[in-house]
């Protein structure tokens, strides 16, 4: 069948670093990190490292575009990424619209003990919460596909254009730092006793975080900065969660991608990574980079910027990793000093200008789960 | 591919009783889900002791996409589940272990269960599957969704077959449907006949 | 010491939901990973709960679990040396 070029367009993020592209931009560029020492006992006995974003400054900026109170902290967090992309699309919100929900655990701080679950801890009432201030048309789709969730979204949503079911997605994502994230990857014995440092020698795990990151992706080129030429989400059929010692998953998710977007390994001159700081994962991503010819591609993890922020990295990376490309600069991978994996992959120490025209984002998680895009760049005047 | 698709095989757990094609094949009157998994499990004489670190989600899944895997040819066999609960039934027992603070002790393999997708894992390694997978959360049975995308998978070349599952588990209530979409078979892949056999 | 280690062989089975396993069925000197119980890296993190739950010792470091958690032998001697309860 005749396939649809698809396209994403205007972009947003809200993170501790900022509430806009731009100023993450500027503390990427000035290499300032999200990630703080955290001394809260409603979360976690201990201190903690986490990225955290402000109540003040959120509450600040949320009364900007709305005076509802009703909303809970994640709910403005997204809807603060969301608006700006709504409002610069202009897009009619007919049923060719979709809108797409990304998230690992939603409102999960809305559970209560010994009590009933309340609506909103369901992620189509999340869902449908943030679909109402829009007055999206199309029922939500929700995307729960543990730490690969904000790249998969971009990938449904593609291929949904693609095949002409919608013309146009409006896509959030987003997670918070909870009590509950908290003491699951603490009883994992994952969590690092200082901000991650991805594929170093020295890395002792992971620094989680919260953020909410929107995009449009759309069949319009008007306005694009990127087309999504291809994609993968293929499983490693492995282990729940301990990642494949061979890649498999990822390296299959890359060659489905890079087969669709009919261009060789050769032709990707960046990727974003997803580099947990996990001993086991950064050295599947190094072994998988490897085995596709990827490993002298300048590479970088924003963990050291933002944490983990879980079903909304996968777009937040993908929202920094168009930045790089539209702005033919990459950043350095933070936290990074000696290489700390097995086999070679040139991570990039230092910000520095280069041609970025084809860029894969790539990411996996709990379930064996891979997801690999490839973003092509196009040149707008507009 | 862009040939007719169809549905080729179709199964259903709910009420202590599986339909496999519409046909009842197995029943366990009175009993709790774990008693009726572990009846089931052992009814299908399928040798996998992790099934039993699994939690309740994933029991259902993997017993579902079992009766519809086992004997078949499953390469390139997409998953594509959802369902309306998302890990709730989970996330409420490892909510409630950590809402003691004199009691605190989180449990890891607990907390692994707290994503809807691990049961897609669960399948994936049973059955080798090196496939695309994808969880999604819908307020109900979403045939129009799942018709779509299926086709979209099987359309751009991204998979040979698709399992398609509504899995359905909290607080003791649920419900799981799975159906096969292949380009063999008799029942056409429409929005249509999926809710019928939904309904079924 | 044998009390200790018919309590462990249950609390594993139990714990760790190995089913078809009976206590009768592990020597003390079985390896509890790789080939012998075939526990998997969660099953060992499930181990370091318990033994912080039920004998009130603490481990940082997953790593120190490996040379612990070789055998019912190893974990009995192991507790015995460090519990706290």
């Amino acid at each position: 069948m005749d396939l649809r070029s698809v396209y994403i367009s205007h972009t947003n993020c809200v993170t501790p670093l900022g509430f806009d592209v731009e100023s993450n931009v500027h503390a990427l560029e000035k290499g300032m990190s999200g990630i703080s020492r955290q001394d809260n006992p409603a979360l976690m006995d201990a201190p903690f490292y986490s990225g955290a974003i402000d109540d003040e400054k959120l509450n600040a900026a949320f009364v900007a575009i709305s005076n509802g109170n009703s909303y809970t902290r994640l709910e403005k967090m997204m809807l603060l990424a969301l608006y700006p992309v709504v409002q610069k699309a202009g897009i009619e919100l007919t049923d060719k619209t979709a809108f797409i929900l990304s998230t690992t655990k939603g409102n999960i701080t809305a559970l209560q003990h010994n009590e009933a679950v309340p609506e909103e801890a369901y992620l189509q009432g999340l869902a449908q919460n943030i679909s109402g201030f829009f007055g999206f048309t199309s029922q939500p789709i929700v995307v729960s596909n543990a730490c690969v969730s904000g790249i998969l979204a971009v990938s449904v949503a593609k291929r949904m254009i693609q095949t002409g079911v919608y013309d146009h997605t409006f896509i959030v994502s987003g997670d918070e730092v909870s009590k509950f994230v908290l003491a699951g990857f603490n009883s994992f014995q994952a969590m690092s006793d200082e901000p991650c440092r991805p594929y170093s020698a020295n890395r002792k795990g992971v620094t989680l975080g919260e953020a909410a990151a929107a995009a449009l992706v759309t069949v319009d080129s008007n306005d694009a900065s990127a087309k999504i030429t291809g994609d993968g989400s293929i499983n490693d059929a492995n282990h729940i969660s301990g990642p494949s010692r061979t890649g498999e998953g990822l390296v299959r998710s890359i060659e489905s991608a890079l087969k669709e977007a009919k261009v060789s390994a050769d032709a990707i001159q960046y990727i974003s990574a997803h580099g947990t700081a996990t001993p086991f994962n950064d050295e599947m991503e190094a072994i998988a980079f490897n085995r596709t010819g990827l490993n002298e591609v300048p590479v970088n993890s924003f963990k050291g910027y933002y944490g983990h922020t879980l079903g909304a990295s996968g777009l937040l990376e993908t929202v920094m990793g168009l930045e790089t490309m539209k702005h033919n600069r990459v950043y350095t991978s933070l936290g990074y000093d000696e290489p700390g994996v097995s086999q070679p992959i040139n991570v990039i120490r230092e910000n520095k200008d280069t041609q970025v025209d084809y860029f894969l984002k790539t990411a996996s998680g709990f379930g064996g789960c891979n997801t690999a895009v490839v973003f092509q760049k196009i040149k707008n005047d507009r | 591919m862009t040939g007719k698709q169809y549905i080729s095989g179709y199964c259903s757990i709910e009420n202590n009783t599986v339909k496999l094609n519409g046909q009842e094949i197995f029943n366990v009157p009175d009993a709790a889900f774990a008693e009726f998994a572990k009846q089931l499990y052992r009814d299908m004489e399928t040798d996998y002791p992790k099934f039993f670190k699994m939690d309740n989600l994933s029991k259902l899944s993997f017993l579902a996409a079992e009766l519809l895997l086992k004997d078949g040819d499953n390469e390139n066999t997409a998953l594509l589940f959802a369902n309306a609960s998302s890990s709730l039934d989970t996330d409420v027992k490892f909510n409630d272990s950590i809402s003691d603070k004199d009691n605190y002790f989180p449990s890891p393999a607990v907390f692994v269960y707290t994503l809807p997708n691990i049961c897609l894992g669960e399948i994936s390694i049973k059955h080798k599957l090196y496939t695309e997978n994808s969880f999604f959360i819908f307020d109900t049975f979403n045939p129009e969704f799942f018709a779509n995308y299926a086709a979209v998978l099987l359309n751009t070349d991204k998979a040979a077959k698709v399992l398609c599952g509504w899995v359905e588990f909290l607080n003791d209530e649920y419900r799981a449907f799975v159906y096969l979409v292949s380009v063999n078979g008799t029942i056409e892949h429409t929005p249509q006949n999926i809710q019928t056999l939904y309904l079924s | 010491m044998e009390a200790l280690k018919q309590e462990l062989k249950e609390k594993i089975i139990t714990i760790l939901n190995l089913e078809d396993i009976q206590p009768a069925d592990i020597n003390d000197n079985d390896a509890l990973f790789g080939d012998g119980l075939g526990l998997d890296s969660i099953d060992a993190l499930e181990l370091i709960v318990m033994l912080d739950k039920d004998y009130g010792i603490k481990l940082s470091d997953p790593k120190e679990g490996r040379a612990i958690f070789q055998s019912i032998e190893t974990m009995a001697a192991y507790i015995t040396e460090n519990r706290t309860k």
